[in-house]
């Protein structure tokens, strides 16, 4: 443990550092409380009006709809009753009751969307959408990565033959030509189907890293020690080598956070992505070219904060915790 | 060359085996089973796999993959079409960006440690952390919705319009995009040559400071540099799939997302693996282009 440790120590001392670990740390609760459903569960009622604007601007909202009462004048009867009379009475005071118990708000603390749902909530839930799929494909993508690059480095001969080539076979499509046409083929929505688009075809960089690690290490003596008190090949790669190249994997995992994050963006932002009743900053993003013609700018505002804030910690993390790791690169 | 095959192999295990059966697709919603076999048996997935394989290879072998299921246009017309639009964004896209991240990468290795160098790197990274989808909305929305000093989309006739009237802002949007994971990219590369002795003693014989930079430490970090710029164009060719659509630019990239949202499976096809075998031609040109600027690389 004493190269954790070493790293901890190293790490405290990165003031940058420790301020990215504070506000992942912060988005990575607020993931977990929205899943709770503590904060934003009620993130799709709709609690202002449409489009309403944030609190500060104040509301110019009421003045358009006082100036629209205005204008609507009593019809004239022409001294005939209307036969329909009862029954719009009827229907007009069951909708009054349906609306009258929610009262819309007329400004939201950062707005709202066209179905008047609160932003901020809307945001917090794109947060866990996000976290949950960039955590989830970065977890798939650096085990498939580790276990492929583990086999392929340590025995060598037809298995790193047959492994190379589908790693040169993976790389030679590009990324999100790829991501796309697995898109297309699965033809179905939902954060796991993201999670598995995202994992199964992100595994390539992981991999090349963990072979060199293992081409490197299985020839050092702790291995042959290993071997020579009969430890097996499983037990030797998992149990002996994998722990040291460990901090790679780690630093691999976070970086592939950041990048899937950032593709789970576009992929639901084209609609490939998360379904319509999940919210994403994507999603949300989605939504903000037909607003950004009528004004409303506060959904891509917060949409780009929630995601700039979490990314830049994200990476400002990664490399905080490469550098306390490994103190030779500098 | 088994590389290629892995790719002819992937997508087909993709498309006839994972995707289902392309027939229920092609004959709409309510369809009759007749005209499912006879769909089927003109796109020949009544026969077993390995003839099916067959019949792939022999498309991308003479470059026919038939007609787009959704427009029943022919793929290599579309191909065709769509090519030119793309180079006209991406040639100068690609150039643009290369050289001034050249620039200001340089700047900021040779300032180390100063404020310069230190504001230009958090800004890369704040940068960087801002999706490309929010720098095509707000660009376009400000500089051609609000100001109107670009058209907001749209593609004209000849080539001089379309490159300096619309393919001005999209350009403009590639090169802000790119340029921050280059600038970081370059600068370590820049930083990793700067500390080599034939810095120092380029210096101790009394070389001007640009002659050191530009001259010697610039060839010497050319093959990382040429490498980044060759690994991105396949990425770009198809990756530009975002600003094309939002500009409305007929290219291959716009072409890709329509394919996909109408499960246009040839089309698809047909890009991916034409951008596979464009990679492996650019790789191949890398190596050589290495061989050409550092004769001390052995090609085996």
């Amino acid at each position: 443990m004493s190269l954790w440790l070493l790293a901890w120590r190293r790490f405290l001392r990165d003031r940058l550092g420790l301020v990215s670990l504070v506000i992942v740390i912060i988005y990575v609760a607020l993931a977990c409380a929205s899943a709770a459903g503590w904060v934003a569960r009620d993130w799709a009622d709709e609690v202002g009006v449409s489009y309403a604007p944030p609190r500060f601007l104040g509301s110019q909202v009421e003045e358009a709809a006082a100036h629209g009462a205005a204008t609507v004048r009593p019809q004239e009867t022409h001294g005939i009753a209307d036969p329909l009379a009862e029954e719009l009475a009827e229907i007009q005071a069951s909708l009054a009751g349906a609306t009258g118990t929610e009262s819309r708000a007329t400004t939201l603390a950062f707005g709202g969307d066209k179905w008047g749902r609160d932003v901020v909530k809307k945001a917090i839930k794109g947060t866990e959408t996000s976290l949950v799929v960039g955590l989830a494909a970065a977890a798939l993508a650096a085990f498939l990565g580790t276990l492929f690059g583990a086999v392929a480095g340590y025995y060598g001969g037809w298995r790193d033959d047959f492994f190379n080539w589908l790693y040169s076979v993976f790389t030679s499509i590009p990324y999100l030509l790829l991501v796309l046409a697995v898109a297309a083929v699965l033809n179905q929505k939902g954060i796991v189907t993201v999670i598995l688009i995202l994992g199964l075809t992100g595994w390539t960089g992981i991999f090349r890293l963990i072979r060199a690690e293992y081409l490197k290490h299985r020839v050092r003596e702790y291995v042959l020690a290993a071997d020579a008190i009969g430890a097996s090949d499983a037990r030797r790669m998992f149990a002996h080598i994998l722990p040291n190249v460990s901090h790679i994997v780690l630093v691999q995992l976070s970086l592939h956070v950041v990048l899937f994050i950032k593709s789970e963006v576009i992929l639901s932002f084209l609609g490939f992505g998360v379904g319509v009743d999940t919210v994403s900053w994507g999603s949300m993003l989605a939504e903000a070219p037909s607003e950004l013609i009528l004004g409303m700018w506060w959904q891509i505002a917060a949409a780009t904060l929630a995601m700039a804030l979490a990314v830049t910690a994200f990476s400002l993390f990664t490399d905080s915790v490469r550098d306390a790791l490994d103190p030779r690169l500098q | 060359m088994p590389t290629l095959l892995g790719v002819v192999l992937l997508v087909f295990f993709l498309f006839n085996w994972v995707g289902g059966d392309p027939a229920y697709i092609l004959a709409g919603k309510i369809a009759s089973p007749e005209a499912i076999e006879n769909i089927r048996r003109s796109l020949g997935v009544d026969q077993p796999y390995w003839v099916q394989l067959w019949i792939f290879i022999k498309q991308i072998a003479v470059a026919d993959f038939g007609a787009s299921w959704s427009t029943n246009e022919r793929v290599s017309q579309i191909f065709a079409t769509r090519l030119g639009p793309s180079l006209t964004v991406l040639v100068p896209l690609l150039l643009i960006s290369t050289l001034l991240a050249l620039a200001a990468a340089m700047l900021v290795a040779y300032y180390r440690g100063s404020l310069t160098d230190r504001a230009i790197m958090i800004g890369c990274t704040v940068g960087q952390s801002v999706s490309i989808l929010v720098y095509i909305l707000v660009f376009q929305y400000l500089l051609a919705y609000q100001l109107g000093w670009f058209p907001v989309q749209g593609w004209g006739s000849t080539f001089a319009d379309n490159l300096l009237l619309y393919a001005a802002l999209p350009i403009l949007v590639g090169v802000v995009v790119s340029l921050a994971p280059d600038i970081r990219l370059y600068r370590s590369v820049f930083l990793d040559e700067m500390s080599q002795d034939y810095v120092r003693t380029a210096r101790a014989k009394g070389l001007g400071e640009g002659r050191v930079m530009w001259l010697h430490v610039l060839r010497n970090a050319a093959i990382p540099i040429v490498t980044n710029v060759m690994t991105q164009i396949p990425g770009l060719l198809a990756g530009a799939f975002l600003i094309e659509r939002f500009f409305s630019i007929p290219g291959i990239g716009r072409e890709v997302i329509l394919a996909v949202e109408r499960s246009d499976f040839p089309v698809i096809k047909a890009v991916t693996v034409y951008v596979a075998i464009a990679t492996l031609i650019i790789n191949l040109a890398a190596d050589l282009l290495y061989r050409a600027l550092d004769p001390r690389v052995q090609l085996k």
